[in-house]
């Protein structure tokens, strides 16, 4: 079988599920190789990249391939791409994976799929655009296949692979280090997943009213093991911070369950969640057209509502 | 500084979008025409740093004759000129077409900075300015909520999951913008007559030194094979919350297995 590289995603030495998801996914269509960039790898995420499937393990541990925006990943994955010659490049279809993307597509000739949502025989990809109106197969034509994949499109199953290292060293042109990053600044989060790729995301809307009322919707999400997300309105509002919104401006998501608390469902907020695989929206106006959407509504106060279901939540847990 | 600001035209959001039955590519006469949102952020950025810093902001545009309009907009907002490379030889263009081919524009008229919005509402592939940046083999400043520029270094904030970095580069360079960074400004009655009068250079593919064999449908890197209206979700089950709302909710996710 063909191989196909996989770029981890990883925070503080730990895998990210998408790259589960995409080391799941390669599998159907070759022998994937995860292709770890930077300092930082532990004999754990060898473990846990060998479990889902990962033939190869190429680590490229140089410092400065992560101090920079972007290009030296793509500049790395290129010189990867011109040794292997695999049969397709898969990455996360988040902000910076599409970055990369973008980059290596250019630098490698190829072409390049962006927020893929299925990726079968030939590599045809499945998208859902315009807000999830339209399904659309695509693929592509030149180079080697580059797809960037959504997360949570691929349930995440272990089979082993041999996990076998190879040690990757990387001569980064000046072009890839001219964006220096000198500072990251997390701010904070506490244990939540991520937002774009957790399983279950739980969302406020101008119906919270405040952002000390946005408590409401962090107990139901922590409850569920969720993520928290929120309306253009909220963070508009400054009731929480933009880089959870979610919507057309904001981020995509595409969990299997999103709840939708005192959010009306505009269009520009739907584009952002409506491939949802089950949406569950609670607002006291029964004319919302988020109840459109969803599988299982409640017209009621959010401020009754959320608690309360945040309550049968611990019960049954 | 002679900051370029990128701007598309794209379909209203609010209106049906389609893609064209014979050739796959989006159908731009099925919907309204408007000014990618956050193309609007970057022009209120270009402008805004053009008042602390001087300059000229031009707007640059790909394609077809009805994109004016959205020249007119960012020109009425505050932009001193505007260069509109359009091209029947461009429809169909993906984004690796399309970048190289603003790329050989931007080549051509030159620029000290680059700003667009971080994507667009239609294709939403958010790689252009990768691209771009990647094709000028200048810095790669995307996803900036804030830019700060002192001489010819330039500083961003760029947003991540966990926050955001602090990067630094040196001018020329590319930056993307969320829509966090401003508050895009409304074009006063003067501004939009002024507009009227403001230069518009019109381009096409010869003038700015685009090979034909790169651009276009036929040339596309990727192409669409099929594609279907998606199935509409089925009707749910709404009830109203007679004080046991929470409770029932809760049932319907222990019936989904979600708790």
């Amino acid at each position: 079988m063909s191989e196909i590289l996989v770029l981890v995603e990883h925070v503080d030495g730990e895998v990210k599920k998408v790259t589960l998801e995409l080391l799941t996914l390669a599998r159907t269509l070759g022998t994937p190789s995860a292709v770890w960039a930077g300092p930082g790898i532990t004999p754990d995420a060898k473990a846990r990249l060998a479990e889902y499937g990962a033939e190869k393990i190429y680590v490229a541990p140089a410092g400065d391939i992560v101090e920079y925006v972007v290009a030296p990943k793509a500049e790395l994955l290129a010189q990867l791409v011109a040794d292997k010659s695999p049969s397709a490049v898969l990455v996360a279809a988040t902000a910076e994976g599409k970055e990369i993307a973008g980059r290596l597509a250019v630098k490698t000739d190829s072409g390049v799929i962006t927020d893929a949502v299925g990726l079968g025989e030939g590599f045809v990809a499945d998208q859902s655009i315009f807000g999830g109106g339209i399904n659309v197969q695509s693929k592509v034509r030149k180079g080697t296949p580059i797809v960037a994949v959504r997360p949570n499109s691929t349930a995440p199953a272990p089979a082993a692979g041999a996990g076998a290292e190879e040690e990757i060293s990387v001569a980064l042109s000046e072009a890839a280090k001219a964006a220096r990053i000198v500072e990251r600044v997390k701010q904070e989060k506490g244990a939540r997943p991520e937002l774009t790729e957790a399983a279950i995301v739980v969302s406020g809307g101008r119906g919270v009213g405040s952002a000390e009322n946005f408590s409401i919707i962090e107990e139901l999400a922590d409850a569920l093991g969720a993520a928290v997300g929120a309306s253009r309105a909220a963070t508009d509002a400054g009731w929480y911070p933009h880089q959870f919104q979610v919507g057309q401006t904001g981020k995509t998501v595409s969990p299997q369950l999103y709840i939708a608390a005192g959010i009306s469902g505009a269009i520009q907020h739907r584009a952002g969640m409506q491939t949802a695989k089950t949406i569950v929206a609670i607002n006291k106006d029964p004319e919302a057209p988020i109840f459109e959407l969803a599988d299982y509504g409640v017209v009621g106060d959010l401020h009754q509502v959320v608690p309360q279901l945040t309550e049968e939540v611990k019960k049954r847990k | 500084m002679n900051i370029v600001v990128c701007v598309k035209q794209v379909p209203d959001t609010a209106t049906e979008r389609k893609l064209r039955s014979d050739d796959k590519t989006l159908d731009r006469d099925a919907a309204d025409g408007v000014v990618n949102e956050l193309d609007e952020y970057a022009v209120e950025e270009a402008l805004k740093l053009k008042e602390a810093h001087g300059g000229e902001v031009t707007v640059l545009t790909m394609g077809p004759g009805k994109a004016t309009e959205t020249i007119r907009k960012a020109l009425a907002m505050g932009a001193d000129k505007a260069v509109h490379l359009t091209d029947e030889a461009l429809h169909g263009s993906d984004a690796l077409s399309t970048s190289y081919a603003m790329a050989q524009v931007l080549k051509k008229i030159g620029f000290d900075l680059v700003v667009l919005g971080s994507e667009s509402t239609d294709a939403r592939t958010g790689v252009l300015a990768a691209m771009l940046a990647e094709r000028l083999g200048t810095p790669q400043l995307t996803l900036a909520n804030k830019v700060d520029i002192e001489g010819s270094s330039i500083r961003i904030q760029r947003l991540t999951d966990y926050g955001f970095d602090k990067v630094e580069a040196t001018l020329p360079a590319v930056v993307s913008v969320v829509e966090k960074i401003n508050e895009p400004r409304y074009p006063s009655f003067k501004g939009i007559m002024a507009a009227k009068k403001k230069p518009v250079e019109t381009l096409a593919i010869g003038d700015a030194s685009i090979d034909a064999a790169q651009v276009g449908l036929a040339a596309a890197w990727s192409e669409v094979v099929d594609f279907a209206a998606a199935p509409p979700r089925a009707a749910g089950t709404v009830v109203k919350d007679e004080g046991d709302g929470g409770e029932k909710a809760a049932e319907f996710l222990a019936s989904k297995k979600f708790i």
